[in-house]
């Protein structure tokens, strides 16, 4: 019993919340809830704090919330969103048609904020059903990164990589090293390391996942020769060597990620690796980062796949103006290019300051804005049905690497079920199709 | 009914009223809930919209969820046997009269303290195919073996293998067995001497006393524990979950009905089929149960009837 009043203090104390920054006091509180933690998760508070220093009208109280795709979608369907929030440009689709968000068509007009500012891969990404939904803050594009000291020791020129996919594999074959049992010692290029855009990996080869309407394009020419294409690594490499091999890849941000490691010499990644290669690679690790080869013999212009972090005003949310208002001053040049510069990307804006590019560690950022600009680069998929399909994608290709499945096996089933996974949801867009339009011309209409 | 029984009724009633309360809205409102939302398409942010038996229909020509059904119950059964016969083993070599007895039961029972995302992490490098634990202490007897049969004999790739995934996470759940050992200690523990030493005078050898005084006196301790396991296993999620890091494991190969209904209800938002998956759930762990409950009606022997 003498424990008890004890107990209830603890409570007490439990139930008390952070002091509250005494810069809120009187100003209108923006909940904003953010994905990033670590230096990402800096760099977006030091663009609120400039914000709250900026102005005395709104305060922003940024909350970092994990697994965000899932707990957004929860708070708003609990009708206690925050007013602003962090998301990926994948998960758009799908909150759009849930009914998730509110359209910012006239508020970023209202905020002079239109197509012309950003570079058009970015803007296309915050666009769906006709609407425009979010706008982009930190970008990225998927580029090859090799390893120069490997390309040297296998005898390859170490400034020259892979111009066409058949190169790529020449490379490969040249790179690779085999210990006597037969497993793999070095790899030079696995599809499945790190395996991220796996979804997105038809693109190299001219392909894309859906027609934009309703119907799955894996039949499609492209679409076989990319998993023709991965058939061919069990083949060569032994599926179950290749697994072995992975089986001791460390964690991506450490010293022991295998492309820091020496064991594959040739990964895609985004813009962000320069900065963990500089925190965990060796001290003298070599690499070169270009536009990933495509499966022809010239192409016209370099092939990627964009992806952008991005702003939202959920449904519900409570201080929508002054969301907005907090979105405007991060689409500003100057915060916009602090907050990438401080995640170590580059901007989605078409305009770029002089001091931006000279300040930039990175040392191969041109090439990531030629690739955000060219006409062969698409948004990364975006489909009502995305985490069923990056899912089943992610199950049926590594059947097909693991030799397992052959690649028209692994196409054709991932094709059927994630047709039907498409209708299914098709079908629920179909019956509120005109109820949303409604809804969101009326809020266009009256707009706060 | 008299004053002095209605009072105690009222107070009665008012000691349970908290409990009821949570009950009704916490367990009997979603199960009833999750009845209606099977029957219905619902993405949790529009309103469900009904679809008669379409999530059940769809649920019987969906190849993933067969393949999760088949996943579940060959864990249920491979863990709960070896889980069991593994825990009773224990607890008979720990009751036996040996120095540092105590010691010993803590060091086995100290592994079940362990969280389970910890047990995960921890058995994730354990079960590594290139440089975990398990596969460098097989590395020798496997070479053995292989030259023995004239063929290389490589230790298994346990969580990127589909063949071997399964067995990766049965070991895992062997982990936990120090919980049940302690239980099935208590429960040796009560088994009175005089039948030992009454099966000794009729000159029985041990094997024929463990069969016929350990096995049936044991018998409803050993029954509550693989009730208690069917549940457990049958609703499998964090160990795998974690170990395959939020995946399905190689070739769908640790996809549990449990996984599968969290998959669909947060990350597909398909609602309506994950409470549909979980009543199905629901029913295949009652009929697994009473059916376990009967053959337990036959088997366990009950020393006070």
């Amino acid at each position: 019993m003498r424990l008890l009043p004890i107990f209830f203090c603890g409570l007490g104390l439990a139930a008390c919340s952070a002091p509250e920054d005494p810069r809120a006091r009187g100003r209108l509180v923006l909940e904003y809830w953010e994905k990033w933690t670590g230096y990402e998760g800096d760099a977006i508070a030091a663009v609120v704090e400039d914000f709250n220093n900026s102005q005395e009208r709104i305060f922003v109280r940024r909350l970092t919330v994990s697994k965000m795709d899932q707990k957004l979608i929860l708070a708003t369907s609990g009708r206690n969103p925050p007013d602003v929030a962090g998301l990926w440009n994948t998960y758009l689709p799908a909150y759009v048609e849930n009914n998730a968000l509110l359209p910012l068509d006239r508020l970023a007009a209202e905020a002079s904020i239109g197509e012309e500012d950003y570079i058009p891969v970015f803007w296309e990404m915050c666009r769906h059903r006709g609407h425009l939904w979010a706008l982009p803050t930190t970008p990225s594009v998927a580029a090859l990164h090799w390893n120069k000291k490997i390309f040297r020791e296998a005898g390859l020129d170490p400034d020259q990589p892979p111009r066409t996919l058949a190169e790529l594999e020449r490379f490969n074959e040249k790179i690779t090293r085999k210990n006597p049992d037969g497993t793999l010692d070095r790899i030079g290029h696995m599809p499945q390391e790190p395996g991220w855009w796996m979804r997105d990996f038809n693109r190299w080869f001219g392909g894309k996942v859906w027609d934009g309407e309703s119907r799955l394009l894996l039949d499609s020419e492209p679409n076989r020769r990319f998993f023709a294409w991965l058939e061919t690594y069990p083949r060569r490499f032994g599926g179950p060597a290749m697994y072995r091999l992975r089986g001791g890849f460390g964690n991506f941000a450490s010293p022991e990620n295998p492309f820091f490691t020496g064991k594959v010499a040739m990964v895609m990644h985004g813009v962000w690796l320069n900065n963990f290669i500089r925190n965990y690679a060796p001290p003298d690790f070599e690499y070169g980062a270009a536009a990933f080869p495509a499966d022809e013999e010239n192409p016209s212009d370099p092939v990627s796949v964009a992806e952008a972090d991005i702003l939202v005003i959920p449904a519900g949310s409570r201080h929508p103006r002054e969301a907005m208002e907090f979105i405007r001053y991060v689409q500003s040049q100057a915060a916009m290019e602090k907050l990438c510069l401080l995640m170590k990307k580059f901007t989605p804006l078409r305009e770029v300051s002089p001091g931006f590019l000279e300040n930039h560690p990175h040392p191969y950022l041109g090439v990531f804005l030629e690739l955000a600009r060219s006409p062969r680069t698409a948004p990364i998929l975006n489909i009502p049905s995305f985490n069923e399909y990056s899912n089943d994608i992610e199950t049926n290709v590594n059947e097909v690497l693991r030799g397992a499945l052959t690649g028209e096996e692994g196409r054709t089933r991932l094709s059927e079920r994630q047709q039907k996974a498409l209708q299914d949801k098709l079908a629920r867009w179909q019956r509120v199709a005109g109820i949303r339009e409604a809804a969101w011309r009326r809020e266009l209409d009256e707009a706060p | 009914m008299s004053p002095g029984e209605s009072t105690r009724l009222r107070q009665g009633l008012g000691f349970i009223l908290p409990w009821l309360v949570g009950f009704l809205f916490f367990s009997l409102y979603p199960l009833l809930a999750s009845l209606w939302f099977s029957l219905c398409d619902y993405s949790v942010l529009a309103s469900p919209v009904f679809i008669g038996t379409k999530n059940f229909t769809d649920m019987a020509t969906d190849p993933v969820f067969w393949q999760a059904l088949r996943n579940t119950l060959a864990f249920a059964f491979a863990a709960i046997p070896l889980g069991t016969s593994l825990a009773i083993g224990l607890a008979i070599l720990l009751n036996q009269p040996v120095r540092g007895r105590g010691f010993f039961r803590t060091v086995f029972f100290l592994p079940s303290l362990v969280p389970v995302i910890s047990l995960a992490i921890l058995w994730q490098w354990i079960l590594n195919g290139q440089m975990g634990l398990l596969n460098t202490l097989l590395h020798y007897p496997l070479e053995w073996v292989g030259h023995w049969l004239g063929t290389p004999c490589p230790p298994p790739d346990w969580l990127n293998d589909p063949h071997f995934a399964l067995w990766g996470l049965v070991f895992t759940g062997l982990w936990g067995t120090g919980h049940a050992m302690v239980i099935y200690l208590a429960g040796l523990q009560e088994i009175p001497a005089e039948l030992y030493e009454a099966a000794e005078l009729d000159g029985t050898n041990a094997w024929q006393r463990f069969r016929h005084v350990t096995l049936p006196m044991l018998s409803p301790v050993i029954f509550f524990n693989v009730i208690m396991g069917v549940i457990g296993t049958l609703q499998t999620f964090a160990v795998p979950f974690i170990l395959t890091n939020g995946g399905d494991g190689p070739g769908r190969s640790l996809l549990f009905v449990a996984t599968y209904i969290y998959q669909n209800a947060f990350s597909y938002w398909n609602m309506g089929y994950a409470c549909s998956l979980a009543l199905f759930l629901f029913l295949l762990i009652a009929l697994i149960t009473l059916w376990v409950v009967r053959i337990g009606e036959k088997r366990v022997h009950y020393a006070g009837r």
